[in-house]
Order: C-alpha cells, then sequence, then structure tokens
C-alpha cells in the first residue's frame, strides 16, 4: 500500500543492542533535549497576571451599546433573537415612560434582555443583524462557572458603562475597537 | 341581462376570462402569482376603497378588441375595470417596474422607518412592499412630518406618523358602523386621520381598523411591545361569540395568548370581522378552540422564529449540589473581577 506522506516509519521490531540496553546514552540524550529547552523562548505565558493580547477580528462576550449621550441604544426589535442560529438570545420590551428620555434612545427598550452563554456560539450575526448598532461581540471571553445559572447573562452584565458618568470605565470597557 | 358577458383579458401573456365589471387588479388575483400588482390601500371588503396609493399602476398596451390602441398613461388597476380584448402589462413592463419603484419612495418620504419600534413589522405591507418593488436608499434629506399624539381610546394605538392615508380605515369605520366618527382632517401634507371629536371609538367592531391598516399607523394597544410577531406561533382557533362570527387566529407563545386577529387571507385581507371583545378582551387560552396552526409564507419572518415556550429564558436546574451533598460550588472567579468590558454599570 501506498502511504499517504513520507514521514511514516516502520515500526523495528529488533532486538535491542547492548548500547540500548544500558539505558544511560538514551537518558542523558533525553536529559539535554530537555535542558536545552531552558535557554529557549517559553512559548506560555503567566495569565492571568499576562494576558495575550486578541486578535482584532476575536468576538468575545457581547456588549450592549449606549450612544454618545449614555441613553441605551437597543429597542428590543427582536432581530438578534432572529437571526441568532443558537437561540440564545431572549428579551422583553418596555415602554419608555415621560422622562426617561435621558436613560433610552427609542420609544420602546429592552426592559430585560438575556444570553445565555452556553448556548451562544459567537458566530457575531447578532451585531450584523442589530439595526440601532446596540450589540457588540467584546474582546473578552465568557469565565468558567460553576452553576449553569451563572452563564445566562441578563442586562445588568452585558451593558456598557456609561460614558457621560464613568468615562474611564466606559473607555476601557470599548477596548481597541471604535 | 340574463346571462353574464365574459371578457377576455391578458395579463402578462396569460389569459384570462373575467365577467364584465370585473376590475385589472381582480383579474390579475384570480391568475395569482407574481403577475398581481400590490395594493396598499385597495381592499375587496370595503366599498370605495382603492385609486389612493398608486402602487397598483400597471400599462394597458392594448385597451380593448375594438380600440386596440394603449392607454397613453399607466392607469390604476384597482379602479380599471377590464374590457374585451384588453392587453395589459405589470411585471413585463419596464415603466411600471420603475413607476412603482417611485411609488415607493413617494410612500416612504414621510414614513419614520422605525421598524425597530412598531408593532407591525414583520406583518407589514409596506416593508414588504418596499423590499420587494423600492430602491435600497432615499434621496430625501428634509425633516419628514410629525404630528402631536393623539389618544383615540384604551384599545388603538394611532401612530399618525406611520400613516400612509390609504383611507381604509375610514372606510372601515365608516361601513361597520352607523355613526362616522373617524375620518379625514386637513389637506395634503397636514392630512390626518382622526377621530372628529376628542371620544374613543366604542363601536363593537373598530378594532378591525388595526387589521385593515397596511402599516403600522394603526396597532393593538393591548398587544403594544408585548412581543415581536415572529416570536408568535399562529393558531386558527374560534369561540362561540354573539356578535361575530368568532373566527380568528391566536398569536401564542407556550400557552399564553398574546394577540388575537382576524383570520386574513393570502392579499392580506380579513376573511371575517370580529368583534371588540374577541380581540382584545378574550385573551385565555381556555376561552378559545383551537383548531390548528396557521399556514404562514415560508418567506414570511413570522415562519422564521424558532423560540418556543414562554418568554423568558428557561431556567437550567443545577445538578452541582445534589450530587455534592448538598454542598453549593465554591466560586473562584467573577465575571466582574476579571473583566473590563462587561462591567456591571450599576454597581
Amino acid at each position: 500500500m501506498q502511504a499517504l506522506t513520507n514521514r511514516a516509519q516502520e515500526v523495528s521490531r529488533k532486538p535491542m543492542t547492548f548500547m540500548e540496553r544500558l539505558y544511560i546514552p538514551g537518558i542523558l540524550k533525553g536529559m539535554a533535549i530537555t535542558f536545552s529547552h531552558i535557554f529557549k523562548k517559553q512559548p506560555t505565558i503567566r495569565y492571568p497576571e499576562q494576558k495575550r493580547e486578541f486578535s482584532p477580528v476575536f468576538r468575545g462576550l457581547h456588549v450592549l451599546n449606549r450612544d454618545e449621550e449614555g441613553r441605551e441604544r437597543c429597542t428590543a426589535c427582536g432581530l438578534c433573537a432572529v437571526a441568532c442560529p443558537a437561540e440564545a438570545i431572549t428579551m422583553e420590551a418596555a415602554e419608555r415612560e415621560v422622562g426617561q428620555e435621558n436613560l433610552y434612545r427609542e420609544e420602546k427598550y429592552a426592559a430585560k434582555y438575556e444570553i445565555n452563554m452556553l448556548r451562544c456560539i459567537f458566530c457575531g450575526l447578532c451585531e450584523e443583524a442589530c439595526p440601532k448598532d446596540a450589540i457588540y461581540l467584546s474582546e473578552t471571553f465568557a469565565p468558567a462557572n460553576f452553576t449553569r445559572t451563572g452563564f445566562i447573562y441578563g442586562k445588568d452584565h452585558l451593558l456598557i458603562p456609561n460614558p457621560v458618568t464613568e468615562p474611564e470605565a466606559y473607555a476601557a470597557a470599548k477596548g481597541q475597537r471604535n | 341581462m340574463s346571462e353574464q358577458q365574459l371578457f377576455k383579458v391578458t395579463i402578462d401573456n396569460i389569459t384570462i376570462e373575467v365577467p364584465a365589471g370585473t376590475t385589472i387588479l381582480n383579474a390579475a388575483r384570480q391568475i395569482g402569482g407574481d403577475v398581481t400588482p400590490p395594493a396598499m390601500c385597495y381592499y375587496s371588503k370595503l366599498e370605495g376603497s382603492g385609486g389612493k396609493c398608486r402602487t397598483c399602476l400597471v400599462e394597458v398596451s392594448k385597451g380593448s378588441e375594438k380600440d386596440p390602441r394603449p392607454m397613453p398613461k399607466l392607469i390604476a388597476s384597482c379602479r380599471t375595470t377590464v374590457m374585451d380584448g384588453m392587453e395589459v402589462k405589470n411585471i413585463t413592463s419596464e415603466k411600471v417596474i420603475d413607476a412603482r419603484a417611485g411609488v415607493v419612495e413617494f410612500l416612504l418620504l414621510n414614513h419614520p422607518l422605525d421598524c425597530p419600534i412598531c408593532d407591525q413589522a414583520g406583518e407589514c405591507h409596506l416593508q414588504d412592499l418596499s423590499y420587494d418593488h423600492g430602491k435600497e436608499g432615499t434621496r430625501y434629506e428634509f425633516e419628514r412630518r410629525t404630528f402631536k399624539k393623539h389618544d383615540i381610546g384604551p384599545y388603538i394605538q394611532l401612530h399618525m406618523t406611520r400613516c400612509i392615508l390609504c383611507y381604509r380605515c375610514v372606510y372601515t369605520a365608516d361601513q361597520l358602523s352607523k355613526q362616522r366618527s373617524h375620518g379625514v382632517l386637513d389637506r395634503g401634507d397636514h392630512s390626518q386621520i382622526a377621530t372628529f371629536i376628542e371620544k374613543s371609538l366604542d363601536n363593537e367592531f373598530i378594532g378591525n381598523v388595526i387589521d385593515v391598516c397596511p402599516v403600522g399607523a394603526l396597532t393593538d394597544k393591548t398587544f403594544r411591545f408585548k412581543n415581536r410577531v415572529w416570536f408568535l406561533k399562529p393558531m386558527d382557533a374560534h369561540r362561540d361569540c354573539p356578535t361575530c362570527s368568532g373566527k380568528v387566529t391566536l398569536w401564542n407563545r407556550g400557552d399564553e395568548v398574546y394577540r388575537v386577529t382576524a383570520r386574513k387571507d393570502k392579499w392580506g385581507e380579513v376573511e371575517d370581522w370580529i368583534c371588540n371583545t374577541c380581540r382584545f378582551e378574550t385573551k385565555n387560552a381556555s376561552d378559545w378552540v383551537i383548531e390548528g396552526p396557521r399556514e404562514i409564507d415560508r418567506h414570511s419572518v413570522i415562519a422564521q422564529g424558532h423560540y418556543q415556550g414562554s418568554v423568558g429564558m428557561h431556567t437550567p436546574t443545577e445538578t452541582f449540589a445534589a450530587v455534592n451533598a448538598g454542598r453549593a460550588p465554591h466560586l473562584l472567579m467573577d465575571i466582574h473581577s476579571v473583566s473590563e468590558v462587561n462591567k456591571d454599570s450599576s454597581l
């Protein structure tokens, strides 16, 4: 049979020679390889003190965006939920009351907005579907959790800090992206 | 005339025989499919409707057998009756397609395009029309017309900015009720549908104006912002109603009835008018006898909703404590201590 690659090696069934039966040269050879790695560049980093840079196209946890005046952009139109192939997003809408114009951008807003991060496949289709620029995928990932309810992220987890009252937190949350 | 005269009419190279007095639009509806011109204002169940929106414009390339000259302009097919030997071009005519794109642009001039907020989105005829026949962008740079909010009762929500002045609701109010309390005020750009007196409409069938409205100008106040139509499951249902036929479509999610509407045929017209009690006040699933799921066109967004069950996330059951002799898990990492991005702004 023709081999698929030229890397295949036949297993040798020959009895070991005297030098091989001594084991010492084999051990020394192995130790030399091990010690030589001390002087090579480490491929690992010391997480969580050190963190790797994310790719600019990385799709992580969702963020619910606000506009320049700090009003929530989401109007609970349901397009992200209908676009979601994993059926991870649910929401409940409510009508904006008089006097809440500085909180919500539109007449209708999302009273509840939940994403199940166990269902989410981070495909970014919600981001594409959103007509109001309200949902973005950020540069973090969902941390581990012991409970499954802990993976259901509500509005309190998803909403970005207010750019008017907390500009530093907003800038940090916004990350490298515009 | 003892015997009804049949006229031969050719629409987009398809010949059909229809009785004299049939409009071109209704002849095209008998053929069906793409040949049928869209209609925003014409409503077969309302007398006198049609001729307002101009979306049903067609080209008549041959007037009749006796007078084969083509008609000089595009004509509104909902108001023009067929003649014997008439030849009509709808989608085969460049002129018609171009004119229809222009009409859509005109209809959308003052339309606020607040579809993400509007409850009609997903079943809006204007939305379908503009996607099918319109152009991609708008050339309008000026401020759109706005109106003062007008309260027309506890059941019906009026959004005058979304209105395209098709007059369907006015005809409905006129023809279903004896007294006229609903009409169009002012002229031109300022014209608006309104109640003449600042009183709520109290007719038993007035809820039907919601169903005839092709856009989201008149919507159900009891359903306002409750859910999006494509997350609901439409079901045919009926009940014993003393005032109306009681045949309706229920819009369910799980067992909860969110909305009751009349059944609509393939032209988007109601089959039976239903009364206000059925529409607004009977929202228990136990009040209705469910006949089965309603057939929805699979190209419609309403057929795209996959979410099942009641609204809100289904909370998963936790197994950790059960398998660990009642010991709750010790949480090592909290998202807010790790992530800058999703920081809880309420803390």
